[in-house]
Protein backbone atom coordinates (compact mmCIF):
# COMPACT_ATOMS: atom_id res chain seq x y z
CA UNK A 1 0.00 0.00 0.00
CA UNK A 2 1.63 3.27 -0.98
CA UNK A 3 2.61 5.70 1.57
CA UNK A 4 -0.35 8.30 0.82
CA UNK A 5 -3.37 5.82 1.16
CA UNK A 6 -2.26 5.45 4.63
CA UNK A 7 -2.02 9.13 5.66
CA UNK A 8 -5.57 9.48 3.51
CA UNK A 9 -7.12 6.98 5.96
CA UNK A 10 -5.38 7.84 9.00
CA UNK A 11 -6.08 12.15 8.53
CA UNK A 12 -9.75 11.05 7.24
CA UNK A 13 -10.20 9.18 10.29
CA UNK A 14 -8.53 11.36 13.06
CA UNK A 15 -10.77 14.51 11.47
CA UNK A 16 -13.83 12.31 11.80
CA UNK A 17 -13.72 11.46 14.79
CA UNK A 18 -12.04 14.97 16.42
CA UNK A 19 -15.46 16.66 14.85
CA UNK A 20 -17.24 14.01 16.37
CA UNK A 21 -15.35 14.75 19.92
CA UNK A 22 -16.41 18.26 19.91
CA UNK A 23 -20.42 17.63 18.88
CA UNK A 24 -21.47 14.89 20.93
CA UNK A 25 -23.13 15.90 24.15
CA UNK A 26 -22.01 12.87 26.43
CA UNK A 27 -18.66 12.74 27.68
CA UNK A 28 -17.98 8.88 27.50
CA UNK A 29 -18.87 9.06 24.08
CA UNK A 30 -16.56 12.70 23.84
CA UNK A 31 -13.73 10.38 25.56
CA UNK A 32 -14.22 7.25 22.62
CA UNK A 33 -13.87 9.83 19.89
CA UNK A 34 -10.90 11.45 21.62
CA UNK A 35 -9.21 8.21 22.01
CA UNK A 36 -9.62 6.96 18.21
CA UNK A 37 -8.31 10.62 17.18
CA UNK A 38 -5.00 9.58 19.52
CA UNK A 39 -4.84 6.43 17.79
CA UNK A 40 -4.90 7.73 13.95
CA UNK A 41 -2.59 10.03 15.19
CA UNK A 42 -0.05 7.34 16.14
CA UNK A 43 -0.55 5.62 12.87
CA UNK A 44 0.28 9.13 11.40
CA UNK A 45 2.86 8.99 13.53
CA UNK A 46 4.40 5.59 12.38
CA UNK A 47 3.55 6.78 8.73
CA UNK A 48 6.89 9.47 9.16
CA UNK A 49 9.01 6.44 10.44
CA UNK A 50 9.06 7.75 14.20
CA UNK A 51 8.70 4.86 15.57
CA UNK A 52 9.26 5.72 19.45
CA UNK A 53 6.55 8.51 19.82
CA UNK A 54 4.38 5.96 17.97
CA UNK A 55 4.92 3.76 21.20
CA UNK A 56 4.55 6.71 23.61
CA UNK A 57 1.90 8.09 21.87
CA UNK A 58 -0.33 4.38 22.65
CA UNK A 59 0.90 3.85 25.79
CA UNK A 60 1.41 7.64 27.09
CA UNK A 61 -1.96 8.61 25.77
CA UNK A 62 -3.81 6.39 25.11
CA UNK A 63 -3.38 4.43 27.96
CA UNK A 64 -2.14 6.99 30.36
CA UNK A 65 -4.30 10.21 30.02
CA UNK A 66 -7.42 8.90 27.99
CA UNK A 67 -7.83 5.91 30.99
CA UNK A 68 -7.47 9.04 33.82
CA UNK A 69 -10.05 11.43 31.78
CA UNK A 70 -12.26 8.03 31.87
CA UNK A 71 -11.99 7.91 35.42
CA UNK A 72 -12.75 11.34 35.93
CA UNK A 73 -15.92 11.20 33.80
CA UNK A 74 -17.15 8.11 36.10
CA UNK A 75 -16.57 9.95 39.20
CA UNK A 76 -18.47 12.91 38.48
CA UNK A 77 -22.50 12.79 38.02
CA UNK A 78 -23.03 13.25 34.19
CA UNK A 79 -26.75 13.58 34.63
CA UNK A 80 -26.84 17.78 34.94
CA UNK A 81 -24.57 17.83 31.98
CA UNK A 82 -27.38 15.91 30.01
CA UNK A 83 -30.08 18.03 30.73
CA UNK A 84 -28.22 21.80 29.99
CA UNK A 85 -27.64 23.32 26.82
CA UNK A 86 -24.51 21.79 25.17
CA UNK A 87 -22.76 25.15 23.75
CA UNK A 88 -21.81 28.59 25.57
CA UNK A 89 -23.26 31.26 23.86
CA UNK A 90 -19.77 31.95 22.46
CA UNK A 91 -20.40 31.16 19.00
CA UNK A 92 -18.81 35.19 17.54
CA UNK A 93 -15.64 34.53 19.67
CA UNK A 94 -15.44 31.13 18.16
CA UNK A 95 -16.13 31.86 14.50
CA UNK A 96 -13.60 34.71 14.82
CA UNK A 97 -10.96 33.33 16.19
CA UNK A 98 -11.46 30.21 13.53
CA UNK A 99 -11.17 33.20 10.82
CA UNK A 100 -8.33 34.85 12.26
CA UNK A 101 -6.39 31.42 12.05
CA UNK A 102 -7.52 30.58 8.75
CA UNK A 103 -6.40 34.03 7.84
CA UNK A 104 -3.47 33.49 9.14
CA UNK A 105 -2.80 30.27 7.49
CA UNK A 106 -3.42 32.06 4.12
CA UNK A 107 -1.04 34.55 4.02
CA UNK A 108 1.38 32.03 5.21
CA UNK A 109 0.81 30.56 2.15
CA UNK A 110 0.48 33.34 -0.45
CA UNK A 111 3.91 34.53 1.17
CA UNK A 112 5.83 31.08 0.42
CA UNK A 113 4.29 31.40 -3.24
CA UNK A 114 5.54 34.91 -3.68
CA UNK A 115 9.03 33.91 -2.68
CA UNK A 116 9.57 30.38 -4.03
CA UNK A 117 13.22 30.61 -3.46
CA UNK A 118 13.05 31.44 0.40
CA UNK A 119 11.22 29.97 3.36
CA UNK A 120 10.25 26.53 3.99
CA UNK A 121 9.84 23.88 1.30
CA UNK A 122 6.59 22.41 2.67
CA UNK A 123 5.07 21.91 -0.62
CA UNK A 124 7.55 19.61 -2.31
CA UNK A 125 7.77 16.55 -1.18
CA UNK A 126 10.14 15.09 1.17
CA UNK A 127 13.43 13.73 -0.54
CA UNK A 128 13.96 10.16 -0.46
CA UNK A 129 17.44 10.16 0.37
CA UNK A 130 16.89 12.46 3.05
CA UNK A 131 16.82 9.94 6.02
CA UNK A 132 14.25 9.55 8.77
CA UNK A 133 15.51 10.39 12.18
CA UNK A 134 16.12 6.78 14.47
CA UNK A 135 15.21 6.30 18.04
CA UNK A 136 19.11 6.29 18.67
CA UNK A 137 19.53 9.85 17.59
CA UNK A 138 16.18 10.89 19.44
CA UNK A 139 17.82 9.33 22.66
CA UNK A 140 21.07 10.89 21.68
CA UNK A 141 19.69 14.24 20.65
CA UNK A 142 17.62 13.62 24.15
CA UNK A 143 20.32 13.08 26.20
CA UNK A 144 22.80 15.33 25.02
CA UNK A 145 21.91 18.45 24.01
CA UNK A 146 18.77 18.87 25.88
CA UNK A 147 19.11 17.69 28.80
CA UNK A 148 18.77 20.21 31.11
CA UNK A 149 14.99 20.52 29.40
CA UNK A 150 14.52 16.70 30.17
CA UNK A 151 15.13 16.99 33.90
CA UNK A 152 13.01 20.18 34.65
CA UNK A 153 10.14 18.21 32.59
CA UNK A 154 10.78 15.44 35.40
CA UNK A 155 10.49 18.42 37.91
CA UNK A 156 7.47 19.64 36.39
CA UNK A 157 5.37 16.32 36.44
CA UNK A 158 6.38 16.24 40.06
CA UNK A 159 4.98 19.56 40.91
CA UNK A 160 1.81 18.51 39.17
CA UNK A 161 1.87 15.24 40.97
CA UNK A 162 2.15 17.20 44.18
CA UNK A 163 -0.31 20.15 42.85
CA UNK A 164 -3.20 17.08 42.28
CA UNK A 165 -2.51 15.68 45.33
CA UNK A 166 -2.97 19.02 47.31
CA UNK A 167 -6.28 20.22 45.40
CA UNK A 168 -7.99 17.45 45.93
CA UNK A 169 -7.56 16.62 49.60
CA UNK A 170 -10.86 16.69 51.69
CA UNK A 171 -9.63 19.42 53.48
CA UNK A 172 -8.35 22.29 51.33
CA UNK B 1 3.66 11.70 -3.40
CA UNK B 2 3.57 13.24 0.42
CA UNK B 3 4.61 16.94 1.01
CA UNK B 4 5.36 18.71 4.14
CA UNK B 5 1.88 20.76 3.14
CA UNK B 6 -0.26 17.23 3.93
CA UNK B 7 0.67 16.74 7.33
CA UNK B 8 0.16 20.69 7.93
CA UNK B 9 -2.95 21.01 7.14
CA UNK B 10 -4.30 18.07 9.20
CA UNK B 11 -2.65 19.44 12.17
CA UNK B 12 -4.56 22.86 11.34
CA UNK B 13 -7.72 21.23 10.71
CA UNK B 14 -7.21 19.37 14.16
CA UNK B 15 -6.16 22.49 15.58
CA UNK B 16 -9.28 24.49 14.51
CA UNK B 17 -11.48 21.69 16.04
CA UNK B 18 -9.91 21.88 19.61
CA UNK B 19 -10.06 25.64 19.36
CA UNK B 20 -13.86 25.66 18.64
CA UNK B 21 -14.35 23.10 21.36
CA UNK B 22 -12.45 25.08 24.06
CA UNK B 23 -14.13 28.36 23.22
CA UNK B 24 -17.60 26.87 22.55
CA UNK B 25 -18.42 24.07 24.87
CA UNK B 26 -19.53 24.51 28.41
CA UNK B 27 -18.50 20.94 29.45
CA UNK B 28 -14.73 21.24 31.23
CA UNK B 29 -14.12 17.64 30.24
CA UNK B 30 -14.99 18.60 26.95
CA UNK B 31 -12.85 21.79 27.02
CA UNK B 32 -9.68 19.74 28.37
CA UNK B 33 -10.15 16.75 26.16
CA UNK B 34 -10.21 19.62 22.90
CA UNK B 35 -6.94 20.92 24.71
CA UNK B 36 -5.50 17.26 24.38
CA UNK B 37 -6.20 17.59 20.83
CA UNK B 38 -4.66 20.86 19.67
CA UNK B 39 -1.72 19.73 22.00
CA UNK B 40 -1.62 16.86 19.24
CA UNK B 41 -2.35 18.76 16.22
CA UNK B 42 0.42 20.56 17.22
CA UNK B 43 2.95 17.20 17.93
CA UNK B 44 1.61 15.85 14.08
CA UNK B 45 3.48 19.37 12.73
CA UNK B 46 6.59 18.84 15.18
CA UNK B 47 7.49 14.94 13.76
CA UNK B 48 6.67 16.07 9.78
CA UNK B 49 8.99 19.36 10.33
CA UNK B 50 11.60 16.25 12.22
CA UNK B 51 11.08 13.87 8.67
CA UNK B 52 11.27 16.92 6.31
CA UNK B 53 14.93 18.21 7.96
CA UNK B 54 15.38 14.57 9.08
CA UNK B 55 16.24 16.15 12.40
CA UNK B 56 15.76 14.61 16.08
CA UNK B 57 15.14 17.58 17.39
CA UNK B 58 11.28 17.56 16.53
CA UNK B 59 10.56 14.65 18.06
CA UNK B 60 12.28 15.31 21.17
CA UNK B 61 10.07 18.39 21.60
CA UNK B 62 7.48 16.30 20.65
CA UNK B 63 8.14 14.19 23.71
CA UNK B 64 7.96 17.16 25.86
CA UNK B 65 4.77 18.20 24.66
CA UNK B 66 3.28 14.78 25.71
CA UNK B 67 4.91 15.02 28.91
CA UNK B 68 3.40 18.87 28.91
CA UNK B 69 -0.25 17.51 28.26
CA UNK B 70 -0.03 14.58 30.67
CA UNK B 71 0.84 16.74 33.78
CA UNK B 72 -2.24 19.94 32.26
CA UNK B 73 -4.56 16.88 31.89
CA UNK B 74 -3.83 15.89 35.86
CA UNK B 75 -3.77 19.50 37.22
CA UNK B 76 -7.10 20.12 34.80
CA UNK B 77 -8.60 17.13 36.56
CA UNK B 78 -7.61 17.71 39.94
CA UNK B 79 -9.05 21.23 39.62
CA UNK B 80 -12.40 19.72 38.41
CA UNK B 81 -12.99 17.24 41.21
CA UNK B 82 -12.14 19.54 43.64
CA UNK B 83 -14.53 21.75 42.15
CA UNK B 84 -17.31 19.02 42.20
CA UNK B 85 -16.30 18.39 45.28
CA UNK B 86 -18.14 21.42 46.17
CA UNK B 87 -21.30 20.74 44.23
CA UNK B 88 -22.33 23.89 42.72
CA UNK B 89 -21.32 23.22 38.84
CA UNK B 90 -19.43 21.60 36.22
CA UNK B 91 -19.44 24.24 33.38
CA UNK B 92 -16.96 26.31 32.24
CA UNK B 93 -19.41 29.46 31.72
CA UNK B 94 -20.52 29.42 35.51
CA UNK B 95 -17.83 29.02 37.68
CA UNK B 96 -16.51 32.55 36.84
CA UNK B 97 -15.33 33.12 41.18
CA UNK B 98 -12.18 34.33 39.80
CA UNK B 99 -13.58 36.86 37.14
CA UNK B 100 -14.70 38.87 40.21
Amino acid sequence: MPDSVVFYIFAVIAVVTAALMVTRRNAWHGAVCLITTLLATAGIFLQLHAGFLFIVQIILYVSGIMVLFVFVIMCVNLNVAMQQMKFARQKWVALMVCVVLVAQLALIIWSLRKIPSQGLPVFVSVAPERVPPTTQEVAKSLFGPYLLSFEIVSVMLLVAMIGAVALTKKKM
Amino acid sequence: MLSIAHYFFLSFALFLIGVIGVVMRRNVIIVLMSIELILNAVNINLVAFSRLFGDAAGQVFALFIIADAAAEAVVGLAIMIAFFRHPDSLFADETDLLKW
